[in-house]
């Protein structure tokens, strides 16, 4: 008897969508804003990560050290420093390679080249660049350097200098805006949905609220409200899947547009990441779409059951 | 089968809709309320199919008091009632085919009974060339028959018609009047509601009067088939 009721649930809300082309036509536009606003929030949180990434990596602590100093000293220091939790990565240039960097970079430079021949010898030491897994951590690694640290202590005679205080205000600033930026984007996604999904709610309501005689009417007649409330709530799925169709393939070209137009902007192509990644989020939406939709519709028709 | 003991209806509002209401209704009897409009006709037969629930008093369906029952149970008795509205409260967005085998969807039948059953009860009601036609598509008499027959079409025990003749002109109401004779013929109990002295004359039934939420005649006749 279950398969036979689904069936014809679902036969019921079929032929009611399709009876009132009116009703579900804005019923599955308001849905398909509803989704597209989340499908934007996605890849504009997508973004916004991308950009936070990108930018964290762009910081950096630079330890430069003496040009006596021992590399096996250099290389112990930099697998203590491995060793901590908030050390993301630690790399080591030694001070033949930041010799060979500096030619390369003044290989038109005559001069400097000259002056640096005139010197004998290699006049660089060796660093070490330490990134951080969180931009906020930067401070607590560069006071293990500098501080009263043993750290510190047992390597102040190679360490000739830390970049941290020069880099602090770049740094803090960043920490401030990357903050800012995660804050204001999950605000911004959370009141973007609430909105949305109120406004669905409202728009199923109002198709059920035209149908609350017949709502009556079949209870009159002995159909449970399971009965009663079953076509409606498939009906609000189909808006849900309709409206999931029409917002994966708009996507497509709006994300490919933005791409071209301010591409350069955001660090990621905004349109080889929806196509790369339409399973992930057309599964989530189409999620959401069918849920939103069956749980309108069931909310909205029980207001009317009581009969 | 059915009794009011001692029921009032006052509404939110303070309208006073039955009264002291004492009233049996017996198994395949032919019961007519009769009344000018606002006399609590309505309200009575709402209270059989627990559309309405009396402020005080008790409505009893086969000895039980129907404001025990569950929603389940409700949902189970209104199987066994069939209703016909003045307005026949049709599903619009259903074809006449439609709203009757939604009636039996919803008590559990066979899709076979539903495609046998169906042109049978509209053939019945003189509807059959109209079974794909929406009720927006049919004359108020075509609405009143295809009302009936969804009424009718799980056999109930009993069937209550609200005015339902109410919006019809006399061939459609003598037409009306036929059909819920033939089917109390059949055994179902037929409580029929009007305030038309012609349909009241047309059916040698128990005739009980209200006026004002209080019975005020009844001409009891204890099983009376017509």
């Amino acid at each position: 008897m279950f398969w036979v009721t689904l069936k014809r649930v679902m036969k019921s809300g079929w032929v009611n969508f399709k009876r009132n082309p009116l009703v579900s036509s804005a019923s599955v536009l308001v849905t398909t804003i509803t989704l597209s606003v989340i499908t934007a929030l996605f890849l504009f949180n997508a973004s916004l990560s991308s950009m936070i990434i990108s930018l964290e990596d762009k910081v950096d602590i630079a330890v430069y050290f003496t040009v006596d100093a021992q590399e096996e000293k250099i290389l112990a220091l930099k697998d203590t420093l491995s060793k901590i939790p908030e050390v993301k990565s630690v790399e080591y240039v030694s001070a033949d390679e930041e010799v060979l960097a500096f030619r390369d970079r003044h290989a038109d430079d005559y001069l400097t080249l000259q002056a640096l021949d005139e010197l004998g010898g290699n006049p660089f030491g060796g660093s070490i660049r330490i990134k951080a897994k969180d931009s906020g951590q930067y401070e607590s690694i560069a006071s293990l350097l500098e501080g009263d640290s043993e750290v510190a202590r047992e390597n102040s005679q190679i360490i000739e200098r830390i970049n941290f205080a020069q880099n602090k205000l770049v740094i803090e600033r960043l920490n401030s805006l990357i903050d800012g930026a995660r804050k204001g984007g999950g605000a911004t996604t959370l009141i973007l949905s609430i909105i949305s999904i109120i406004i669905m709610y409202t728009t199923v309501r109002l198709t059920i609220y035209m149908s609350r005689e017949e709502i009556g009417v079949m209870r009159l007649v002995g159909a449970s409200s399971s009965y009663v409330r079953g076509p409606f709530v498939f009906e609000g799925m189909l808006y849900g899947a309709f409206a999931w169709l029409i917002t994966m393939l708009m996507f497509l070209p709006i994300t490919y547009v933005v791409t071209r137009s301010i591409g350069s902007l955001i660090s990621i192509n905004l349109y080889q990441y929806y196509v790369s990644h339409l399973f992930s989020i057309g599964s989530i939406v189409l999620l959401i779409g069918l849920t939103l939709g069956a749980i309108s519709s069931f909310l909205a028709a029980r207001r009317y059951l009581n009969v | 089968m059915i009794q009011f003991v001692n029921v009032s209806k006052v509404f939110p509002n303070g309208a006073v809709g039955v009264e002291h209401v004492n009233l049996e209704i017996e198994k395949g009897e032919f019961l007519t309320l009769v009344g000018p409009s606002g006399a609590g006709k309505t309200t009575l037969t709402k209270f059989i199919s627990a559309e309405e629930s009396p402020s005080e008093g008790t409505v009893l369906y086969d000895n039980v008091d129907l404001q025990t029952f569950s929603s389940s149970e409700l949902t189970s008795l209104r199987r066994k009632i069939g209703t016909v509205f003045q307005d026949f409260r049709l599903l619009a967005s259903k074809t006449a085919y439609e709203n009757i085998a939604f009636a039996m969807e919803a008590a559990g039948k066979s899709d076979e009974e539903i495609i046998s059953d169906v042109p049978h009860v509209l053939q019945l009601v003189d509807l059959q060339d109209r079974m794909y036609h929406f009720p927006s598509q049919l004359s108020g008499g075509e609405k009143q028959r295809l009302a009936i027959a969804r009424a009718i079409i799980n056999q109930p025990e009993i069937l209550i018609a609200d005015e339902p003749t109410g919006n019809l002109d006399s061939a459609n109401t003598a037409e009306v009047i036929h059909i819920l004779k033939k089917i109390n013929d059949l055994g179902t109990t037929v409580v029929l509601t009007t305030h038309d002295r012609q349909v009241m004359d047309a059916i040698p039934s128990r005739v009980v009067t209200m006026e004002k939420g209080r019975i005020v005649g009844d001409d009891k006749k204890p099983i009376s088939r017509v």
